[in-house]
């Protein structure tokens, strides 16, 4: 009774739903957390608000909510998630009305707001972790968002929200607020705020520690991956915890799949800093606990830091992709002249400038610059990438690819091509007492 | 753990299992050995130099290891090798997931050729 059960129910912004249902209705959670966004999804949530001031939320806000929400409120569960992206506010309110089509009456919808600190960031800011400033920058910034921390979501619990929408809440710190709450522990006391992090760092990628994106034929092989479910954690009060999944999942909880999330997107393993806590994770032990059950203790901490990350977001111009395979004898020689002929056409012919990128799938391609090459292949894909501030450029090149169906080597087919906006993310860094959540409750 | 590949060089594969991860143009890679016992030979066979050496088109800063001696795990930090990052690289894997399987790819105890 003095554990408190926690799960994921999103681990990116397009992750599996109906793994999701089936952990809350089954789970018996005290808390589910929806983790959907990241550096490219909060620019491009800017970009869709800036069309429409309606949006700018998580796209598939509708779905989940109108399938979790009253699974939900059965369980007892509350709901922390950042699918507000660059409307928070916007998608609390959708979140209202759709609470109240489902007969949800009485629902706390809680609003954090404060990450959007595009007002507060000096115009020649120095980046985080490359030479040069803000004022670099020569195309219209679309979005600066502060992560926020545990210290902004506490509020909202302690409102007794039913579900909690933000919008750039750290990862790691949704989860750790909820921890955090219901043991009542102290921010300033670093060893539990590492061991929180620890648990949100484990879950944030939801499939990531169940057996998702660790599968490799005949050496880790995963049951029923299909059918994966996400993940939950049984955390004590010492912040000890055992990651484990839903029986009757697929998927695996190991101390193999632990250990590669562990240290994911990590770099110094006794220096991992958020909001929260500077994490250390050099010393955490990872014991296996019985069938797809792990327990992982001893992380640790030290002070938080001073300052937040801001993900800074502008327009990128336009990236174009196009391609045309080749198959049979001397595929690899005939897609390797086809794009010597595009390279050609567009340099010499067109006079085209912007960034080019050809490669030869099935031989070389995302290895290409690391010098690995295949060495026999004989079905191979011509890939051409280019960006440029103008969709002109970018249509330049689909054409030319295109015109290789009647103009380029024996024996090509399967031509397609297409173009999508680009948003480029820059970091900075902003003094965490400069940024201020606020906190709004509707009522269904 | 081993693979059933006949008379093939045994690479770091054969013996650890990894997962990539990205930062801004930052890479990271952590490595872990399946048997306690392969530890020593993985730590002798992947170290910043000859990672460095292995690619030097794409590694285009320096490569930090971080040692989990306890969980038998290495974490390399690669430094500039994501062609400028997930929003600015034109490669197709363009967060570098896949910079794991370079690690896995390359020959045990070798002397830093490309696998």
């Amino acid at each position: 009774m003095s554990t408190f059960r926690i799960g994921t129910g999103a681990g990116f912004s397009s992750d599996r739903l109906d793994p999701a249902v089936d952990l809350v209705e089954r789970g018996e959670l005290d808390a589910v957390v929806l983790e959907c966004l990241g550096e490219r999804t909060v620019a491009f949530a800017h970009r869709d608000r800036m069309a429409d001031p309606a949006r700018g939320y998580n796209s598939l806000l509708d779905r989940r909510m109108r399938a979790l929400l009253p699974a939900c409120r059965k369980a007892g569960t509350v709901m922390i998630t950042n699918m507000g992206a660059a409307n928070p506010s916007g998608a609390a309110e959708r979140t209202l009305v759709l609470a109240r089509e489902l007969g949800l009456k009485g629902l706390k919808v809680a609003c954090i707001e404060g990450d959007d600190v595009s007002a507060l960031v000096p115009a020649n800011q120095p980046f985080m972790d490359e030479p040069g400033t803000l004022a670099d920058i020569d195309t219209p910034v679309v979005g600066m968002n502060a992560y926020l921390g545990a210290d902004a979501i506490l509020p909202a619990l302690g409102a007794g929200a039913d579900v909690i929408i933000g919008g750039r809440l750290a990862d790691p710190s949704m989860f750790l607020a909820a921890i955090a709450h219901r043991f009542g522990w102290d921010a300033m006391d670093t060893a539990r705020m590492g061991a929180g992090t620890l648990v949100g760092h484990l879950l944030e990628c939801g499939m990531q520690v169940t057996g998702g994106y660790f599968a490799d034929p005949g050496i880790k092989d995963v049951a029923n991956l299909a059918q994966c479910g996400y993940p939950i954690a049984e955390v004590q009060s010492d912040g000890s915890a055992i990651i484990t999944k839903l029986a009757d999942t697929g998927g695996c909880v190991s101390t193999q799949t632990v250990k590669e999330q562990l240290l994911y997107e990590v770099h110094d393993p006794a220096r991992y800093l958020t909001p929260d806590v500077t994490a250390d994770f050099s010393r955490v032990d990872v014991q296996a606990a019985g069938d797809n059950r792990v327990k992982v203790s001893n992380a640790g901490g030290t002070k938080r830091p001073d300052t937040l990350k801001v993900t800074v977001g502008f327009d990128g111009g336009f990236q174009g992709e196009a391609g045309v395979s080749y198959a049979g004898p001397a595929a690899q020689e005939r897609g390797r002249l086809a794009g010597e002929i595009v390279r050609d056409r567009l340099a010499r012919v067109l006079g085209n400038k912007s960034d080019l990128r050809v490669d030869l799938i099935g031989v070389s391609s995302l290895f290409a610059t690391a010098g690995v090459r295949a060495a026999d292949a004989q079905d191979v894909r011509l890939h051409v990438t280019l960006r440029s501030r103008a969709k002109e450029d970018a249509e330049l090149m689909l054409w030319e690819v295109e015109s290789l169906l009647c103009c380029g080597p024996a024996g090509g087919g399967g031509y397609r091509g297409s173009i999508v906006p680009c948003v480029m993310t820059k970091s900075v860094l902003i003094a965490r007492e400069r940024v201020k959540p606020t906190l709004r409750v509707l009522v269904a | 753990m081993i693979s059933p590949r006949r008379n093939a060089r045994r690479i770091v594969r054969d013996i650890a299992h990894a997962r990539a991860g990205d930062k801004g143009n930052t890479s990271n890679v952590n490595v872990w050995a399946y048997d306690a016992a392969d530890f020593a030979l993985l730590k002798r066979t992947l170290t910043p130099e000859r990672i460095n050496q292995a690619f030097p088109d794409l590694i285009r800063g320096k490569v930090d290891r971080y040692v989990l001696e306890h969980l038998h795990g290495l974490n390399f930090v690669l430094h500039d090798a994501l062609e400028g990052g997930v929003n600015a690289s034109l490669n197709l894997d363009s967060h570098g997931k896949s910079w794991s399987y370079l690690l896995l790819g390359l020959e045990l105890d070798g002397a830093g050729e490309k696998s």
